[in-house]
């Protein structure tokens, strides 16, 4: 099974970046020795903060740029000051914040919703494209939810009576 | 672009990005990926990603507007943008670590800032938009040399620097056999990238056939599909003589299959940052003293790995976002001497307006789907 049966050195650049001298190589080889000098460095001019942004509690301050996408807002929000409160070493930092991100989710229907939107979910879910590609997928996909909703429906209403 | 939820994003008019630091630009956007690691977004994979947010961390475009502070680029410029947010100057940033920056994200310590990759990263909007805020314009961005393809352009922001380096830290020697985990854009990038440090045999692993069928062609390797081996680790010990590989590289990440716990607790349950199938299996099947290469992504918390082996077995594992600046000026000239051909990893070319369809196509690998470039409307 050995690859032996074209000549890998007529690849184009084959061998090209061979170094012997990038040993160890990256992320080892550009050290400068100023590790030990710690935070003591030219700092950048800080960016002001004109949102709320959630720092984490390993850092002494906030960057000097940082982003002010989506704002924490809601019950979200909350759950994400909760999870800032802890350090990034925590369960208790990372689970709340995949439980925030799911909360999100429901939080952006009910907004859209609010603001007379109707999310038209399946468009967001690419479907159009699923019905090009995929059309036997699709209509498997149709047919079991469509059975198991079915058999839960009967489950249910047998149960009632 | 605006998330919404796992599996859900849509088109949405926003204010246009202002200027929020001096040393920021505005870059109107002409071109900008999904990568793979976008899907661990749209998975709902990576802690903090938050409804509302724009994706996108492999764009270039326009200068539109610059902050006073400004002097690397001009209004005009065309530039591909990295995606790392660095800063130039820290300690991490002057060692060449531009994905290290501690200047960049407030938000999370062991990460620099990154565009459009959730709050965990920075909570920066990303590129998947007409227009974007640039950090650091003095750093990051990079003017498009005139005669460069813009398709390959915009390729060299993360997927040609990420496959590079996942094989630069392979610490590949000339003769090496080289083994890649992934078959997607930077997998295949890092099989082609393996052959510039000496590689004797390059062998990539995957699941997908159309995929290995691309990778055998597009970067002169062996592709092989795990699902019709009983193991994959003992195949690649018996096709190296029963030795293990020299170097192994994963370029998967928290989304791998092919082991039924791993998918169990990190996919289905969220017991772990994701399935780690792909750095299990190159920690088991690198040679003792080998030396294992990570670029896939992995969620922060934390994951089942056999560290056991690790220790028993001698092996280096070298891991790091790419370090895009770095590497640019040595990437632009294998690339303008054809000696890459990073827009032969473009299958689809899609409006932005149909970003939920594209993101749909690439996640579900349909219609033979490799790398997915997204147009917006105001690129001319």
């Amino acid at each position: 099974m050995e690859n032996n049966n074209f000549d890998y050195k007529n690849i184009p650049g084959w061998g090209l970046d061979i170094d012997e001298r990038n040993e160890p190589t990256y992320p080892m080889k550009n050290y400068t020795g100023d590790d030990h000098k710690r935070l003591d460095y030219e700092k950048p001019l800080q960016q002001p903060a004109d949102v709320e942004i959630l720092q984490s509690t390993e850092r002494p301050t906030l960057s000097a740029v940082f982003g002010n996408a989506s704002p924490p807002s809601g019950l979200s929000g909350v759950i994400r000051r909760y999870a800032f409160k802890h350090s990034e070493d925590r369960y208790r930092h990372w689970i709340p914040l995949i439980i925030a991100d799911r909360v999100n989710a429901w939080e952006g229907i009910i907004a859209d919703l609010r603001n007379g939107v109707i999310p038209n979910i399946l468009a967001e879910r690419g479907w159009k494209s699923e019905l090009k590609y995929n059309r036997a997928g699709l209509t498997k996909k149709i047919v079991i939810t469509g059975v198991i909703s079915l058999l839960l429906l009967s489950y249910l209403k047998r149960k009632k009576r | 672009m605006n998330y919404r939820g796992p599996y859900r994003v849509r088109i949405e008019q926003r204010p246009m990005p202002e200027i929020l630091h001096p040393e920021d630009a505005i870059v109107r956007v002409t071109r900008t990926c999904i990568c793979g690691s976008d899907l661990h977004l749209y998975h709902g994979m990576v802690p903090d990603t938050r409804v509302g947010s724009t994706f996108g961390h492999e764009f270039i475009g326009i200068i539109e507007e610059i902050g006073p502070l400004v002097t690397e680029v001009k209004i005009g410029d065309q530039v591909l943008v990295p995606f790392n947010i660095a800063c130039g100057r820290c300690n991490f940033c002057k060692q060449g670590l531009y994905g290290n920056c501690n200047e960049s994200n407030s938000m999370a310590s062991a990460v620099g800032g990154i565009f459009g990759y959730s709050h965990t990263a920075g909570g920066f909007n990303g590129g998947q938009a007409e227009y974007v805020r640039v950090p650091y314009a003095n750093t990051g961005p990079t003017v498009i040399p005139a005669d460069m393809d813009p398709d390959d352009a915009v390729l060299l922001t993360d997927v040609v620097p990420t496959g590079y380096q996942a094989a630069e830290m392979g610490g590949i020697k000339e003769g090496d056999t080289v083994v890649i985990f992934g078959a997607g854009p930077i997998g295949i990038m890092a099989a082609r990238c393996a052959w510039f440090f000496g590689a004797s045999r390059v062998i990539i692993i995957d699941h997908i056939d159309y995929r290995l069928e691309f990778a055998r062609n597009y970067a002169k390797c062996e592709a092989y599909n795990f699902k019709s081996m009983e193991d994959p680790v003992v195949f690649i010990k018996k096709i190296t003589d029963w030795y293990g590989a020299d170097v192994c590289i994963d370029c998967v990440g928290c989304e791998a299959e092919g082991n039924a716990l791993q998918t169990f607790t990190g996919k289905i349950t969220l017991m772990q940052a994701g399935a780690a199938t792909a750095l299990q299996w190159a920690i088991n099947s690198v040679k003792k003293g080998g030396i294992v290469s990570v670029v896939g992504v992995y969620g922060p918390p934390f994951n089942y790995v056999p560290i056991g082996n690790v220790l028993n077995k001698g092996i280096t594992i070298r891991a790091n976002q790419a370090s895009v600046k770095r590497l640019l000026p040595k990437l632009i000239e294998h690339v303008q001497a054809g000696r890459l051909n990073p827009k032969g990893l473009i299958t689809h070319k899609v409006p932005l307006e149909e970003i939920a369809d594209a993101y749909h196509i690439f996640s579900a690998k349909l219609d033979e789907c490799i790398k997915v470039v997204l147009i917006p409307s105001t690129k001319s």
